[in-house]
């Protein structure tokens, strides 16, 4: 990878924080975004923006072919068949919501269950919670080690004759564990189960191909990809989009409507009720186009090898323990340091125009199972260097000197 | 470090984070307990009130240097206060707290000033003002568990 071109696409890492070249290293929250998608997006709304699927204008039908196109590359990127697979959301939590709504409320019954697993954002857990309130299932949680890994055979135990739904991470936010997608989906397609996988950490990371996966629904965000936020994908295999009842009702999603009765539209239409971002999704099938052209395979490559020299330079410090050290991992550095709490070494580092993320990242339960209040998270993106990574242990150094 | 983060972690409030006062229990006082969703911050506060005057106070909990330390600043200097003082001394807080950087500092807020650095960090206002929200509900004998979302 020539690392200094890619860079030179990403017009925000010229910028300067409290008078330090920014270091961004809050990749997982959202990541920055190349030039190329920036102008998508400008000469969208520059040259091409109208209402799409209807307008008999001719730029109706170029913003029109523009989506359409977008849901192409999308299907393409995530080696779907049938564009007729990829519905346009707002985000993985959408994705996932829609799921247990659509999914979910015509399947799950009362004493059924889901299954989830322990390392789960909360955008995985409070769907399947409020479906399971709402028809009296059970959640069932896989537990993981104190490495972060999942046991998966607590995870074939739990696969029971009620289990209706598998809904997992495909790579942890929290931890970086890479969970075994494929093995799980055979798993639980032995018993009859639909497994939904999350691959909002998973994307922007390494190849995804939801046909060897065999997953039944893949889902993410356009915006931890180097696209816009407010877009994101759900991916379901045709035959369960065509059995599920609609999510939203309105404008686009219908056929026919009449006061007696409505008749829904086809898939995917179905699911995108009003006018969608469209604007969003041009600049999606553009941020899938700028990492497909760098490479997912280099881009794994590349990104392992800045976790190796990451982890190899994190560990060295006196004090400091990295959570989640699973051996199956991609693009995370989480960690706690003796006697100085997250929040304080966010602060101390974004002093140094180092920026990463600091909390419980949307997984409380998973901080319980760890026994921390909070984690400090680094997480790498395709533009990051070792360089970065070397400022980054000279200010965490610079954390200790302070406060221990 | 820049001029900013020193205002914010000056040697008071690193002493204080690294060697708490009042870090215990009190038995049979008023507690309550308070918690910051955002950094994970909980903390419960102890206090002993006899004739409208707080003779005790200490907390317990775990939380970010700011938190602690302001909880540890708090419980030293409300002790042998009046109610009224310290719901005045808390407005004060607050209200130095949440002011323009540029502002000047009420001079009563005394060894409480060394938190007017927090300005300048918006979002750790709610970790110098988390004991202080705390402190109030235990007064109140408000039991629900305090949340600074």
């Amino acid at each position: 990878m020539r690392i200094e071109a890619i860079r030179a696409e990403f017009p925000i890492l010229r910028h300067r924080v409290r008078g330090k070249p920014l270091v961004y290293l809050d990749n997982a929250a959202t990541t920055q975004k190349p030039q190329a998608v920036i102008d998508r997006i400008s000469r969208f709304y520059a040259e091409e923006n109208s209402n799409v699927h209807r307008g008999v204008h001719s730029l109706s039908e170029r913003a029109t072919d523009a989506y359409e196109n977008a849901r192409q590359t999308v299907a393409r990127f995530l080696g779907a068949d049938d564009a007729r697979e990829i519905v346009f959301v707002r985000g993985t939590t959408e994705a996932i919501n829609l799921v247990a709504q659509g999914y979910g409320h015509s399947h799950v019954r009362q004493g059924d269950e889901v299954l989830i697993s322990a390392m789960e954002h909360h955008s995985n857990i409070v769907p399947w919670q409020m479906l399971c309130d709402a028809v009296g299932a059970h959640l069932r949680v896989v537990p993981i080690t104190d490495e972060g890994e999942l046991r998966l055979d607590e995870y074939e135990r739990l696969l029971s004759a009620r289990t209706r739904i598998v809904a997992v991470v495909h790579v942890s936010n929290a931890l970086g564990t890479v969970n075994p997608i494929r093995q799980m989906v055979e798993l639980a397609h032995a018993r009859g189960v639909p497994v939904l996988v999350d691959g909002a950490q998973a994307v922007a990371h390494m190849p995804v191909d939801v046909q060897s996966l065999d997953c039944d629904f893949y889902v993410f965000s356009g915006h931890k990809i180097f696209g816009p936020t407010g877009i994101g994908v759900l991916y379901a295999k045709a035959a369960l989009l065509d059995a599920m009842p609609p999510y939203q009702g309105g404008g686009d999603m219908i056929r026919s409507v009449a006061f007696e009765h409505t008749t829904y539209n086809a898939i995917p239409y179905k699911f995108e009720a009003g006018t969608p971002d469209i604007a969003g999704a041009i600049g999606l099938a553009a941020a899938l186009e700028f990492v497909s052209q760098v490479g997912l395979d280099e881009i794994r490559q590349y990104e392992h090898e800045l976790l190796v020299y990451g982890t190899r330079a994190l560990t060295a410090i006196p004090g400091l323990r990295l959570t989640g050290t699973a051996p199956g991992k991609a693009g995370i550095l989480a960690f706690v340091l003796e006697g100085v709490h997250p929040h304080d070494i966010g602060t101390i580092l974004d002093g140094e125009g180092v920026a990463i993320r600091t909390g419980h990242h949307c997984c409380q339960p998973l901080m319980e199972r760890l026994g921390v209040p909070a984690t400090a998270r680094a997480s790498l993106a395709l533009y990051n260097t070792r360089e970065e990574l070397d400022t980054l242990t000279t200010a965490l150094a610079r954390v200790r000197e302070v406060f221990v | 470090m820049s001029a900013e983060l020193q205002d914010l972690y000056q040697e008071v409030i690193l002493d204080h984070n690294k060697r708490p006062r009042n870090f215990r229990v009190i038995d049979e006082a008023r507690r309550a307990e308070g918690f910051n969703p955002l950094c994970g911050d909980r903390l419960t506060v102890y206090l002993k009130i006899h004739d409208g005057r707080i003779q005790d106070a200490s907390f317990q909990g775990s939380g970010c240097a700011i938190s602690k330390a302001s909880a540890s600043l708090m419980t030293d200097s409300i002790k042998g206060k009046t109610l009224e003082e310290v719901e005045a001394l808390f407005q004060r807080f607050h209200g130095m707290i949440t002011r323009a950087p540029e502002d000047p500092v009420d001079e009563r807020l005394g060894k409480l000033s060394v938190f007017a650095g927090v300005r300048q960090f918006p979002v750790r206002v709610k970790c110098a003002s988390l004991a202080w929200h705390t402190l109030h509900s235990a007064i109140t004998e408000d039991h629900d568990v305090v949340s600074t979302e």
